[in-house]
Formats: structure tokens, sequence, C-alpha cells
């Protein structure tokens, strides 16, 4: 794919104005093409096929009927949209809009708590004089503990009896199918990724060079204005990469509702617990529609965030953005020529 | 936009291959259920060979030693024991995928009670050669091993709900039995909780969190009241007063705080602490508590305490559910006739023997119940063999996660007041109609 | 409530180095400690407890115990094993992920060529399907080709979680810098390759770096894949053992122990990487930054 997709004329593509330049991008191309050719190939082999094959099955519906002794027919048919109508309205619809509903709030509360708690630990490792290398193991350490041991440790820590509410002095019952389910998985999973996005915001951090914030401070600058003028600008790019990739990690959140409340609780069911035990109820169909949903779901999240929030983030992906533009003035060819 | 339509372009070069490989494994499909008939009219072939065995746990070891003792005496027919996850959800989920792609990785299966119908429907596992005597096994349990009339597994270890209870407070407050009925057990609790030393404690718990345990108890509470979720043809019959009854115990011992509030969240293991902790008079749970709770390194505190009862029920003793696991042999399997030599041995008195010894495992042959020696090292097994006597295996549904799904989800709202037991039952009614009817 | 009190003090930090900032900032850094170790140090707790003190509620263990960490490491779960197969997958699969991830994204910060935001655009969407509807057609595939029981089989799909990341990531990391550093080296006769790997490299190094910490605790944390492409006991990784505890009667859950294994598999790892980044940063920013 990597080699037929620059020889294809896509509908979007403007011409680059300068024949020097597009000569010289051709080689450039064919540099990028080989340089992402491995990655793309590693993609496309092991999510291409399987993505492909949900989709397919999605379109299907098998293992549903007994044949006269009791066996169940085998093969498969098509049926079209039928599972995906199916999923909107009928009696699987209040399923799927409650899972929905449950993979949103999700994703609005740990993505926000996350990334405002991050930033924090982001910040004060950087500023931290001493102590800095404690600092960084005890942020790496809620993102080491497997997945499948901190969500058992949770639910030990939220049981009926267990020490949450032993020091809250509450008889909250966390496990049982309401609103304490919802908030249990909320803390446990920002407890578990805050310090993804402190980790991947502090190496931005790192970057800037403690010289401008000299300067500032020299020019009378106070510490929230450097903050906004120096150093958000300065960490936007990594700090808005990690937030998308957490977005896209809670929104196909699985586990931790699964481990720590149970996959029949409606308060937590997310798309994905839903997707899976409709797979493990063999219904295929169904199973690969709401996969299907949820991935479509995902696409448009994230697209709707690099559109609102994002044109500095895929400014690598962009042909040429007002920052390159900006910080290669001095660069003779680059700068002109390419549209923004 | 066009990011979704690269992906689209990419992916049709790709969906033409799934379709190759898809198509690839329809055929294979239809060629080897001809071989499975061959192979099972065959039975008794000379199909021999390595083989694998996929079971959820060795709780012990002594699973292990026995598969080297198979191995020392049969060099030529080696099982490979592979271990799968200890929870139940993951055992089946591994199960499955393998019988999908009809992987050849697992020969024989050691399949939970409620798993036999799907996988014998599905025909991911072969029918059990019509040799095999099921005469000195449970009967409850040979009928969780058949799906419509036929043997498709062979039970291998059972198990069965008892009533835990406290004898020093019952002792204390002038009883001299343990209850019989449900009536029985709230009018001991109330003389029990007249005393000091139990003011605090509930009175009853069991498994009522929203998983498969609550099926299990449901089923019970329904049994107990002379009725049953599925009649003999398989056909459900949750609506109906016996159900009604039972659902409405239950509702209302836990309106009246017979059962305590956050029993909404137990399964066996919250039970056994609430239990261990002196905070509950009554329990149901497995027998597999009788050792722990029984141990005197300080943890528990109601160590020499208690005892065993089967089930109380509404008029007279109540109904298990049972529990346990079938061995099954994969249809995809080479080696068919190793792997039922297999599960012969597993299946013997010796080795369940060995079992029960090493891990408190209930076993399925009759005979070992009857064993002086084993019932003098295990006190309980009397009260086990009459709980398992009158127990009632689960609905030997093809779709058994949907009638589970279904029960619990018409059950929970119910308990934690949310619904009515009339108008749960009557829409759990509907529900297990259309999930058990065929098209 | 942890960021209003964290964050407020380490910028005035910066403005200011009175004493009240200094207490300010090391409240901060408290809070956030206390933050990320409290149900930590309930793991380690619970690790170290009786097996059948498991329900226990003391902030320590009445009486402490290694029954838990000797039951991780009895010869028949074969733990040992697991780890360095964990350790294997885990590298391999960093390794793999940093070398291609890092030319992608080196690709897509500094080349010119046509459907750039396409290919990134495609690159993020793959990780946008949920991880646990592709394991059975994976595991199809994979019987197909012969690759069941081998650690490519855990190594691959673990790669193609961690890529999307560490592309859009490293990219956005290289183009924060200059590309006049580059072209400056190649003016002074670098070839394009040489000024990357001398320049751009050494000053994303904590881009780099963390790149790779993210993806190995990823690989290493892996569950699904792992536990349903392999069957056999040899291959299995740590966190798959780990599901495989038992009680020793089934229903009891072993608590205690999958807490000490937990403690296992994550301590050396968070020693591992202070002791890796303290030589690894300071090696590759000498003379770079500051």
């Amino acid at each position: 794919m990597t080699t037929s997709a620059p020889a294809a004329a896509p509908p979007h593509a403007k011409p680059a104005p300068k024949r020097g330049i597009r000569r010289a991008h051709r080689g450039e191309g064919r540099l990028a093409a080989f340089l992402l050719s491995p990655t793309l190939l590693v993609l496309a082999l092991v999510i291409g096929y399987p993505l492909v094959s949900a989709l397919r099955e999605s379109l299907y519906q098998r293992g549903e009927g007994l044949d006269a002794n009791g066996f169940v027919i085998s093969g498969e048919h098509f049926v079209g949209l039928r599972n995906y109508i199916d999923a909107f309205t009928g009696a699987n619809g209040s399923r799927f809009w409650n899972a929905f509903g449950n993979t949103t709030f999700f994703t609005i509360t740990t993505v926000a708590l996350e990334t405002v708690i991050g930033l924090a630990m982001a910040l004060i490792m950087h500023h931290a004089l001493r102590g800095r290398a404690f600092l960084r193991a005890s942020i790496l350490v809620p993102w080491a503990v497997p997945t499948a041991v901190s969500g058992l440790l949770w639910r030990w820590i939220f049981d009926a009896n267990g020490i949450a509410n032993n020091l809250l002095g509450q008889q909250i019952l966390w496990s049982a199918d309401g609103w304490p389910a919802k908030w249990a998985v909320v803390i446990a999973d920002t407890w578990k990724t805050a310090p993804f996005i402190g980790l991947l915001t502090l190496a931005g951090l790192q970057l800037i060079p403690a010289e401008l914030h000299e300067a500032a401070r020299v020019d009378g600058a106070n510490a929230w204005t450097q903050f906004r003028k120096i150093t958000l600008p300065l960490i936007k790019p990594a700090l808005l990469v990690a937030v998308l990739f957490r977005l896209l990690d809670v929104l196909r959140m699985f586990d931790l509702p699964y481990l720590l409340v149970g996959n029949q609780k409606y308060s937590v069911q997310t798309l994905s617990v839903l997707a899976f035990n409709e797979a493990n109820n063999l219904h295929y169909g169904p199973a690969s529609a709401y996969a299907t949903l949820l991935f479509l779901y995902v696409v448009i999240v994230a697209y709707a965030f690099v559109k609102i929030l994002g044109a500095d983030l895929l400014a690598g992906a962009r042909t040429r953005t007002p920052a390159r533009r900006r910080r290669s003035a001095t660069r003779p060819l680059a700068g002109k020529g390419t549209p923004a | 936009m066009s990011r979704t339509r690269t992906t689209w372009r990419t992916s049709r070069t790709a969906g033409l291959a799934a379709l190759a490989v898809t198509s690839a494994l329809i055929l294979a499909g239809c060629s080897s259920s001809d071989t499975k008939d061959e192979t099972s009219t065959s039975g008794g072939g000379t199909d021999r060979g390595p083989i694998t065995f996929a079971v959820g746990k060795d709780t012990s070891g002594a699973l292990q030693k026995q598969v080297d003792a198979w191995n020392a005496a049969h060099p030529s027919e080696k099982v490979t024991l592979n271990e799968l996850p200890a929870a139940a959800d993951a055992q089946l989920q591994q199960l499955q995928q393998n019988a999908q792609v009809k992987s050849t990785a697992f020969s024989v299966l050691g399949l939970d009670v409620t798993w036999t119908s799907e996988f014998a429907a599905h025909r991911w596992i072969d029918p059990i050669p019509a040799s095999t005597s099921t005469s000195s096994l449970l009967p409850a349990a040979v009928e969780s091993a058949k799906y419509r009339g036929t043997l498709y597994s062979v039970p291998w270890q059972t198990n069965g709900g008892l009533l835990f209870y406290r004898s020093d407070l019952l002792t204390a407050a002038g009883i001299k039995t343990p209850p019989t009925t449900w009536h029985e057990m709230q009018a001991d609790c109330a003389k029990i909780k007249a005393q000091p030393q139990a003011k605090k404690a509930s009175c009853y718990a069991g498994q009522f969190d929203k998983y498969e345990g609550l099926v299990v108890n449901f089923s019970e509470a329904v049994q107990s009241s002379g009725g049953h979720v599925f009649d003999t043809n398989g056909k459900p019959t949750v609506d109906t007063p016996q159900a009604k009854t039972a659902l409405t115990w239950m509702a209302d011992a836990f309106k009246d705080g017979t059962i305590p509030h956050e029993d909404l969240t137990y399964q066996e293991e919250n039970g056994r602490q609430a239990f261990q902790s002196g905070k509950v008079i009554f329990m149901r749970n497995w027998p597999y508590v009788w050792d722990l709770a029984n141990k005197t390194d300080g943890s528990s505190k109601v160590t020499g305490k208690f005892n065993v009862a089967p089930l109380p029920g509404l008029d007279s003793t109540g109904s298990s559910t049972l529990g346990g696991y079938n061995l099954a042999v994969s249809s995809f399997t080479k080696h068919k006739t190793t792997a039922h030599d297999f599960i012969t041995y597993l299946t013997s008195d010796r080795s369940e023997r060995a079992n029960l010894l090493a891990a408190s495992t209930a076993p399925t042959r009759t005979a070992l119940y009857q064993d002086p020696a084993l019932q003098k090292k295990f006190p309980y097994l009397a009260g086990l063999k009459k709980s398992l006597d009158t127990a009632v295996a689960r609905p030997q549904a093809v779709r058994y996660g949907d009638v589970s799904a279904a029960i619990q989800d018409a059950v929970y709202p119910v308990l934690s007041g949310r619904t009515d037991p009339a108008t749960a039952l009557a829409s759990l009614q509907d529900k297990l109609t259309q999930i058990t009817s065929q098209p | 409530m942890t960021t209003h009190a964290t964050d407020r003090p380490s910028r005035r930090a910066s403005a200011n180095h009175s004493g009240a900032a200094a207490v300010l900032r090391y409240f901060g850094v408290a809070v956030i400690v206390v933050y990320c170790l409290a149900p930590f140090f309930w793991m380690v707790v619970s690790a170290f407890r009786r097996p059948s003190d498991q329900f226990q509620l003391s902030a320590l263990p009445r009486p402490w115990s290694t029954a838990n960490f000797r039951a991780v490491f009895k010869p028949d779960v074969g733990f040992g094993r697991a780890l360095l197969n964990s350790l294997v997958v885990a590298g391999i699969a960093t390794i793999v992920t940093l070398v291609i991830g890092t030319v992608a994204a080196y690709a897509l910060a500094r080349l010119e060529f046509r459907f750039k935001n396409l290919v990134a655009a495609v690159i993020i969407a793959i990780s946008m399907f949920p991880p646990i509807s592709i394991v059975v057609p994976l595991l199809k595939l994979f019987t197909d080709i012969k690759w069941i029981n081998t650690y490519q089989a855990m190594i691959v799909p673990s790669l193609s979680f961690a890529l999307p990341l560490a592309v859009w990531y490293l990219t956005s990391f290289f183009r924060q810098l200059p590309a006049e550093l580059e072209q400056a080296a190649m003016i002074d006769g670098c070839t394009r390759g040489q000024a990357f790997r001398k320049v751009i490299l050494p000053l994303a190094a904590p881009g780099v770096f963390t790149t790779a910490i993210i993806t190995f605790i990823a690989a290493w944390n892996d569950f699904i894949i792992a536990l349903s492409m392999v069957n056999k006991k040899d291959m299995q990784t740590a966190t798959v053992a780990i599901s495989r505890f038992t009680g020793a009667y089934g229903f009891d859950q072993p608590y205690g122990t999958q807490m000490a294994a937990g403690v296992v598999v994550t301590v050396p790892l968070v020693l591992a990487v202070l002791a890796f980044q303290r030589r690894i940063v300071s090696g590759l920013t000498a003379g770079g930054l500051k």
C-alpha cells in the first residue's frame, strides 16, 4: 500500500507550484515510503485482516438456529445491516445506548481528570529539586502495575468490607450496579493512567530551554504568565498527543469495568464490554457490529479532537503549518511553495 | 473523510484475502464434521498418541501428579497439561476461541457443568462412547453431562451448596437442630440476635452479586419452594407461584435485613469473609469454606464453632444447584481413543479419591461418600451427599450465556428493590422462552 | 482537588524562591507521591499477609509472611520462566517499535511527500479498533501461519498497539526541534542520516526514552493476546501466569498471591527504568541541551 499510495492521484492534493520543489519532493516521497513501510506493514498484518474480517462478520449472522437433532446449523447468512439496525433499536437498543452513554461518561470524566492530574505531575516533577528520582519512580508505579492486577487490587479496596469503606466510615456498595460503581472505575482508571499523561508531558517540558524562563523572569513575567505564554504552548504538542491517545484508550475501555465491577452490571458496561459479552455468547454478528460502531465513534471523536484542538497536533502530518513556517523562515526553499 | 477512504481502499485487497480464508474455513468446517461422524462410529479404534488436557484448575498439583503417573504408564500416549486461567469466564473464552478456529491444541476439555450443551450443539465435542458406564456416578451430575439424552462428557468433579451455620450461637440460644425451612431460620435468627454476643450479626448470606452465582442462588430458591427454572422438557417455568414465592422471599429478606444489604456485592469469597469474621449466622456456600473457616492460625474467628446442614427450603429441606466440571473430547483433536481412555482414568475411583484428599474436590463417584475413612477426614461429606442427592443441574441450554444473563437481569433489580417479583418473572419467562425456543 | 493543591506551588516556586513556595512545592511532591503510592502500598501490604489473612484491614500485616511470594515462585508455576518470556517479548517489541517508529516519525516530521496527513491518519486510525475484537481473527490468522506458541505471535501484536503512539508522539517531538540544527550539520558535511542520528536523536532523547518506557510497559502488561496466542506453559508471559494462580480449593481467590506477583512484576520494572534513565538520558544529552 505504501508504494501505491504516492502513485495514485489524490482528489484533494494540490499541485506544488514550483517544479524544482516537486522534484525534490519526489525524492523525499520515495525515502518517506521506505521509512514508513515497516510501520504500515506491521499494522496491516495485525490490524488490517482482523478489521476487515470483523467488518464482514458484522453483516452476517451464524450459529443461531438449531436443526432437528439439536445441532447448531452451520454456515452463515448475509443479513445486510440488520445487526446495526438491531443495535440501535429493538431489544438491544437500550443496551447499546446505555453502553454508549457509559463509554462517553468515562471518556469525559477520566480524560479530564487525568489531563489535569497528569499535567500537575509533570510540572511538579520538572520543578522538583530533591527526590526527583523517587518522585519519578512513584509516578511510574501505577502505570507499571499490570491492569489485571490493579483491577483486582481496586476490587478489594472497594469491597463492601474493604479498606475504602473502612477509611471513609461508610457502607458504600461500590461494586453493586449503580453510581458508586461508575466512580470506582473512574478513580481506578485515573490512578492508573494519569502517570501516562504525566510522563509524556514531562518529556515535552524537558525540551524547553531553561533560558526561556530565565528571560521571561527577567522581563518580569509572573509564574502564571510564564506558564501560559511559554510552558503551555511548548508542551502543547506532546500533551495533545498524550490526551489523544488516552481518548482512544478510554473509549475502548474494557478491563477495569470487567474486573472491578463485573461484566453484567449495566452501570459500567462499556461498548467494549458489550461487544465482548456478545462474542462470548457466540453472537458474532452483533458483536462485530458493536465493535465497528465503537470504531466509528472513536474515529469521529479523534477527528473532532484533532480538528478543534489540534491545529498543531497534526503538524507533522500537514504539508506545512504556520508554526513550521515561522520556525524555518531562514530556510531558503521551505516556507514558500506548498500551501498551508 | 479522506482518512477513512484510504482505510477502506487499503482494506479492499485484504478483504479478498479474508474472504478466501473464510471460505476455506467453511469448507474445513464441513469436512471436519464428516470426519467427526467417522470417528464416533468407529469409537474404539486405534487412534492413539500424545494428547493435551485443557483445564482451569490444578489447585494442589494433584492433577499434575496424576498426569505424570499416566505418562509413566503410557509413554507413547503422553498427556500435556494445558492450564487455563483460573476465572471461569476466561476458560470459556479460551475454549470457544480454539473451537472456533478448529484448533487441534486442546484434546481433552475440562468443561463447567453449564457448558456441555453449547459445546455439543456446536459439534465442538464428540459423544462419549456408549461403553462408558455412568451407573456409579451421581445422577444429577450425569444429567449435566448430557445433551438431548446423549452423553457428551463425563462428570469429573462436582459441587453442591451447603448451609453453614454457627453451631455455638444456636446452642447458646437453646436451638438443638439447624433449621430446615426459611421461616425456621428467620425465627432462629431472632432468638440468636436477642443474645448480646450476636446482636450485630446478620442472619443469612448467599451469593447475590450480579454474576453466575446469582443464577445458582436463585435456582436454589425456586427449587427449594417446589418449583423449577426449567421443566424436564427444557421449557422455562419461572412465571409460576413457586418461583414467585421464592423471589418474594429473597426480596423480603433483603428488605427486612435478614440478608444484609451489602450481600448485593457478595460472591463466594465475600460471604466467606463475612462468615469467618462472625458477621453472619447462616451462610449458603460451597464445601471449600470448611477448611478455611476452620483454620487455627487466627485468621478465622469461627474455628470449630460452625457446622453444615442441607439448604433450607419453603416447607422442608431445600435443594441445591449443582456445580463442578465434566470432561469431554474435542472434535478437532487427533488421538481420540487416547483422549477417551484418559477421561476414564481421571474419573476412576482412585483419581477422584486422590483429588478429594489433595484439594477437597467433591467426587462424582457415589461410593466415595460412603467411605468411612474419607468421612472421618471430611466431616461435611455426609451432609454434602445429602445436598447432592437432591441437587438439580442448571438448564442444559445451548445459549446458556444468554439464559444466565437474562436471569441475572431479572433477579438483581428485584433484590435491590427496583422491581417487584411478579413483573420481573413475567418478563423473564418471555425472555427465556425466546432464548430457548428454536427458529 | 489534588491538582489545585499541586500545580499552583510549582508555578509559584519557579517565580520566587521564598520559603513558603518551597514548602508548597514539597507539599505538592508529597501529595503526588501519596496519590501514586497509597494503593500500591496496600498492594504490598496485602502481599505480605498470610494467605489466610487476606481479608485483614490492618495498616501493616499481622503477622508478616512471605508465603505469598513463595507461592509465586513455586516451581510448578514457572513464574521465573514467565518473567523471562515477558522480558523477551516486551524487550523486542520495544526495540523494534523504537527503530521503525523513529524512522516513520522522522519521515512524517521532516520529509515532504503526498498523502502525509493520510498516512498519519491511517496509522492512528488503526489504534481505534477495540483490541478485544481482533483476538479471534488474529488467532485464525496465526493458526493458519503456524505462529501459535511463538514469541512473534505476541511481539507483532504488541508492536501494532505501540506503534501508533510511538509514531505520533515522536513526530510531535521531532517537529518541536528546529530544523536549522540538522541543516547546519548537513552543511558541515553530514548526510541526512548522520544529521538525524547525531543531532536530532540526542535532543529528542527524553521523548524517545519516554516512548520506550510506555511501549515496554504496555507490552509487558499485555494479557489477552498473550493468553490467546500461546497455550504452552513454557511460553506463557507473567501476566498470563498470574491469571492461572488459583487458591487451594478453587473458589478461594489467591488474592495475596496475585498481589505478590504484581509487586514482583512492578518493582524491578520501576527500578530498571530509574537505573536506565540516568544513564541513557545523561549519556545522550551530554553536551546537548542546557
